[in-house]
């Protein structure tokens, strides 16, 4: 029970994570199609429809300066999305986690699993969406390649705050405040569509302090674009940081609603 | 996964040979919650190969006493000891060991009945194939081999059920909760279930149950206590406890003012529930004939004393929810 519950996880919740995969796996086509359909809606509408009117943001093409944002979008809609509405489903309504229970996992392994299954979700999507982003011409390989290992913390950060909010939400529909709350402002504001340095310099620091989308679509373009600054490298310790915080308050939220 | 479910199973209370092993020992042992104390320091004992029962009205501490023999519910005060192990400190090595079969469904809607097994294989770190040869007997011994493919929500109550005690035995259990096992079930897969819980005992799996059915703990259980309001009230085998709370049979009549007035004329002592007059005897023929020689009562019903009636005597008539 030491150290949050940490010293309670085990190789166990890889086996909550594979329950996760497969089922996934079975439903494969209807799960491969928000990865392959998002990305060329929204260069479609923003991309081209917006950006006909916009000649180009700092030398770079619209089109081509949405693109990480979009990828980033997707990690954080599926890793947050399945950690919230689908862990909640599945806690709640199917009872998987208190058949787990009966097993020798533990909760911690549980909500470890989740969060890891949440990840490679955003993580899958990341890679499903790079032949779509290229075959449009907005991002360019091999180095774009390098969006996929960056979904995975990024998709543990996405993930392990959805669980924080399904351990505390007295009912489904109330996860919807969250999302309508956090996630959608975040969309918009985190430098997805416009950039960041555009907005008021407080409200800059405000983004790159507070908001997990800003960082990700940040260290994200700095990789389409290949252009490398100290501030990928904050970028990259805020996002492990907050995740790390976030992912043991989750621990302790689900092992407080589920401990009775 | 050890092939034979029977193991030494305490290293506390190693006795002579020949004398069962405790599997549960329970002193005292107690869960309160901020507004309720469900379980109200309870002392019992289960042997092994024993089929033990926890009877009671709702909300007398039954699950909750199940939920912390399996772990999952951390007791509040007491010992509780599981293998002889501790379950606050030896959860992970007791559930190993354990097959729980809950009061609620939780099947997993996601997968087949096939996979629902094989997956639950994986959460025990039991090895792919082995977990699959497994689930094929396991499937076969619960006649549901033909619904091997089938996705839960297709599956009728009683092969949910069904499904349910399958899952549980994956683990080769040397100990089986079960939490109303037959809950809401036709006579027929109840008779079946009652077969394959009659083998699992003989072949040494421990079982300890709850039930609502009485019949049902009269069939099955070599011992069982009632409990109400978080307490035991009585523990022995069933034919004991009736023998002693019930009398050997039940004289059952309509409570006119001509039966009353004639059993009291008799001097025999009676009860009367609603438009039910019952009289505990172990000589029904001669309080009969009173009744329907005497009094000229044409409706009398003379039958063997059950487990209801202690039930009923001991926890009263009062509906609890």
């Amino acid at each position: 029970m030491g150290y949050f519950g940490l010293t309670e996880i085990s190789r166990g919740s890889l086996a909550v994570w594979r329950r996760n995969f497969d089922a996934f796996i079975r439903t494969y086509k209807v799960n491969f199609i928000p990865p392959f359909v998002e990305p060329v809606l929204y260069l479609l509408a923003l991309g081209y429809g917006v950006g006909a009117l916009i000649e180009d943001v700092n030398g770079i093409p619209y089109p081509v300066f949405i693109a990480p944002a979009l990828v980033s979008i997707s990690v954080m809609y599926s890793a947050f999305f399945e950690c919230t509405y689908s862990s909640y489903v599945r806690m709640y309504y199917q009872k998987t986690f208190d058949a787990i229970i009966a097993t020798p996992l533990s909760i911690e392994d549980i909500v470890t699993g989740e969060i890891l299954w949440g990840a490679t979700r955003g993580t899958i999507y990341a890679g499903l969406m790079i032949p779509v982003l290229f075959l449009f011409g907005v991002i360019d390989l091999p180095i774009s390649l390098l969006l996929i290992p960056c979904a995975i913390p990024a998709g543990i950060l996405f993930a392990s705050i959805g669980i924080c909010f399904t351990a505390i939400t007295p009912s489904i529909d109330s996860l919807n405040y969250p999302a309508f709350l956090f996630i959608t402002p975040m969309f918009l504001f985190s430098g997805t569509f416009f950039p960041i340095s555009i907005l008021p310099e407080s409200l800059q620091y405000f983004a790159f302090g507070l908001l997990p989308l800003a960082n990700v679509v940040s260290l994200n373009r700095a990789i389409t674009a290949a252009e490398f600054s100290p501030l990928i490298l904050y970028n990259i310790i805020w996002i492990i940081g907050v995740a790390a915080i976030f992912f043991v308050i989750g621990l302790n939220l689900m092992r407080r609603r589920l401990i009775i | 996964m050890p092939g034979s479910p029977i193991h030494p199973v305490s290293n506390q209370t190693n006795r002579e040979q020949g004398s069962y092993m405790e599997v549960i020992s329970a002193h005292g042992l107690e869960k309160r919650f901020p507004d309720l104390t469900a379980v109200d320091q309870i002392s019992f004992a289960v042997e092994e190969k024993e089929i033990f029962g926890f009877l009671g009205p709702n909300g007398a501490g039954k699950t909750t006493t199940m939920k912390m023999i399996h772990c999952v519910s951390p007791k509040t005060g007491g010992i509780l000891s599981v293998f002889g192990m501790d379950v606050n400190k030896d959860a992970r090595k007791i559930k190993e060991r354990l097959g729980i079969v809950p009061q609620e469904n939780n099947l997993d809607p996601d997968f087949s009945a096939f996979q629902n097994l094989t997956i639950y294989g994986r959460y025990f770190g039991i090895p792919r194939r082995d977990a699959e040869t497994k689930a094929e007997e396991l499937l076969a011994f619960m006649q549901l081999s033909e619904k091997r493919d089938v996705l839960i929500e297709k599956l009728s109550g009683g092969m949910k059920r069904r499904l349910i005690i399958a899952r549980a035995l994956i683990n080769d259990p040397q100990l089986l909760i079960l939490d109303e096992p037959t809950i809401g079930l036709d006579p027929q897969a109840r008779h079946l279930i009652w077969e394959k819980l009659r083998h699992l005992k003989a072949e040494g799996c421990t079982q300890v149950m709850t039930t609502h059915y009485l019949d049902e703990a009269e069939r099955l259980c070599d011992r069982l206590v009632i409990m109400d309001h978080g307490k035991i009230l009585v523990e022995g085998s069933p034919e004991k406890l009736v023998r002693e709370y019930a009398g050997s049979e039940i004289i059952e009549t309509t409570p006119t003012p001509e039966a009353i007035s004639c059993l009291e004329a008799a001097d025999i002592s009676y009860d009367i529930f609603g438009d039910l007059l019952q009289v505990q005897t172990a000589t029904p023929q001669a309080i009969a004939h009173t009744l329907m020689e005497s009094c000229r009562h044409t409706t009398v019903t003379v039958r063997r004393a059950t487990l209801e009636d202690v039930f009923l005597k001991l926890t009263g008539r009062t509906l609890r929810e």
